[in-house]
């Protein structure tokens, strides 16, 4: 346990002092800060914000988390060659990667709102579901940029992996979603799509979103489904279920690689 | 120290490890030379459990290696390249493995000296130059007085000095009764420092013995050219 944190700990000094988180935290601030100003009122500042967040959230993490472990491999050696246990260091440089990144991200946002005070108050509530769903998908795309970082042994490869899970999850699925739709006029499809939005991590944390907003027919069609199906607190529940599944599964897997891999 | 039986390891169809059998003696310097693509670091990575192997097995001391992490306590592992993270300092990578290792021994402090590389300790790796990082490299192998050293190419990127500086370290902890397991594609290198040598082939230990015997067995004065006679016979063979 002190293992995990030690290491976790080392990963987040390392990652904290580097020009790219402060590069990302900024960028955040910046994006909320402006759409503070330039929106008629926070919510309306929120709802484009979580665009950017389900945007952007999962390329960086899934493209810089999967450069990141491929330049710590040598380093991750070294610490292999201590007498430490494989699924503590698993944890500790898994932890060590998702935490600032979910920091960055929870700070860039949260500073703008708190410097613009009470007048924002009513938002709160859905600036930390904001904030929660961004941690979520910073959790999600930084196991699967490990698990790619693992498998895929040639780096370049790696992170055109990264980038086409990205482009799956964030851009084609709504497309694929709506031409199946399309394609099976015919049949009630509620029920399929109910089930595709639940296998994609970006489409839960819209959801979840677009729930607080009732918005949620404004975008994307897998939204408004998820909606009509499932509106307030059991499609909350359901959607954070399924997210925090999205985290569990790709984790486990990811340790289970590490234990078994030859370095 | 070291005794490894039957040894085997595949990278998918590459046969890397065949039957290997190996023993290493304790208190002395043994040097792992071979052609490239010999097994050599992949026997190295087997000793730490950076590998697992397919069949066969490890005992180092009285220890075998099948899991269990703690033999990792004694050993000290100097990779032939590490890429340290970026924006920590040498002190707090030092506290790190500290932490690791559990240690609580008194720490050799020699090569810090030697190196006199106490001030850029405190600085970011990033602002290092590459020699420097190989010295930190080299430190934190020494700084726990691990009773087994294990070095891939540890002059790689050492200026003479410091490169003269690590060998004379070598040669007093062995002096001290610990044992040294190094590869190297210097030879005079490893005629300075080798007591044994073991030389692989094709994943298996085509001749160990001592320096002394090895080049008696080929007719040659120097290690370079015994090699390079035993990796002719080799090829005949």
């Amino acid at each position: 346990m002190t293992t995990t944190l030690k290491v976790t700990g080392y990963g987040v000094r390392n990652l904290v002092r580097s020009r790219w988180l402060l590069v990302y935290t900024l960028f955040f601030f910046a994006a909320a800060e402006g759409l503070l100003r330039f929106s008629a009122d926070g919510t309306k500042a929120l709802l484009s914000l979580t665009s950017v967040v389900l945007f952007v959230v999962p390329l960086v993490t899934i493209v810089f988390g999967t450069v990141y472990v491929y330049g710590a491999r040598e380093f991750t050696e070294l610490l292999l060659a201590q007498p430490v246990r494989r699924s503590q260091l698993f944890t500790g440089l898994y932890l060590g990667l998702a935490a600032p990144l979910a920091m960055a991200l929870g700070a860039g946002m949260a500073i703008p709102f708190a410097m613009n005070g009470a007048a924002h108050a009513a938002d709160a509530g859905t600036l930390a579901m904001l904030v929660f769903a961004g941690a979520a998908l910073t959790a999600v795309f930084t196991a699967l940029a490990f698990l790619i970082a693992l498998r895929v042994e040639d780096r370049l490869r790696g992170v055109g992996v990264a980038i086409g899970v990205w482009l799956l999850f964030a851009l084609f699925y709504d497309g694929l979603v709506l031409l199946l739709v399309a394609l099976f006029a015919d049949h009630p499809m509620e029920k399929p799509v109910l089930a595709m939005v639940l296998a994609n991590p970006v489409d839960l944390a819209r959801a979840l979103l677009l729930l607080r907003f009732d918005l949620a027919a404004l975008m994307g069609y897998t939204g408004a489904v998820f909606q009509r199906l499932l509106g307030g607190s059991t499609g909350s529940i359901l959607a954070g279920t399924a997210l925090g599944l999205w985290v569990a599964i790709p984790v486990a897997i990811g340790q289970r690689v590490f234990r078994r891999k030859d370095f | 120290m070291i005794e490894i039986t039957g040894l085997d390891k595949h990278f998918g169809a590459l046969h890397v490890l065949r039957r290997l059998d190996l023993r290493i003696a304790p208190a002395r310097v043994t040097a792992i030379v071979g052609p490239n693509g010999a097994g050599k670091t992949t026997l190295i990575k087997s000793l730490l459990g950076l590998v697992r192997s397919d069949a066969g097995s490890i005992r180092i001391k009285d220890t075998v290696v099948d899991g269990d992490v703690s033999y990792r306590a004694g050993i000290g592992y100097m990779p032939q390249i590490v890429r340290f993270p970026e924006n920590l300092s040498g002190q707090e990578l030092i506290a790190l493995l500290t932490h690791l290792r559990g240690s609580t021994a008194p720490r050799d402090e020699e090569l810090i000296e030697a190196f006199a590389l106490g001030a850029h300790l405190r600085k970011p790796v990033r602002t290092l130059s590459g020699g420097t990082r190989q010295k930190l490299n080299a430190i934190l192998t020494f700084l726990f007085q691990p009773e087994l050293l294990v070095l891939d190419e540890p002059t790689a990127g050492l200026d003479p000095l410091s490169s003269s500086m690590l060998k004379d370290r070598i040669l007093s902890v062995r002096g001290a009764g610990r044992t040294v397991v190094l590869t190297s594609h210097i030879m005079s290198e490893l005629e300075e420092l080798a007591d044994d040598v073991a030389f692989l082939v094709d994943g298996r230990v085509a001749y160990v013995g001592t320096l002394f015997d090895l080049k008696h067995m080929t007719s040659q004065t120097n290690l370079e050219r015994a090699v390079a006679a035993m990796m002719r016979r080799g090829m005949a063979a």
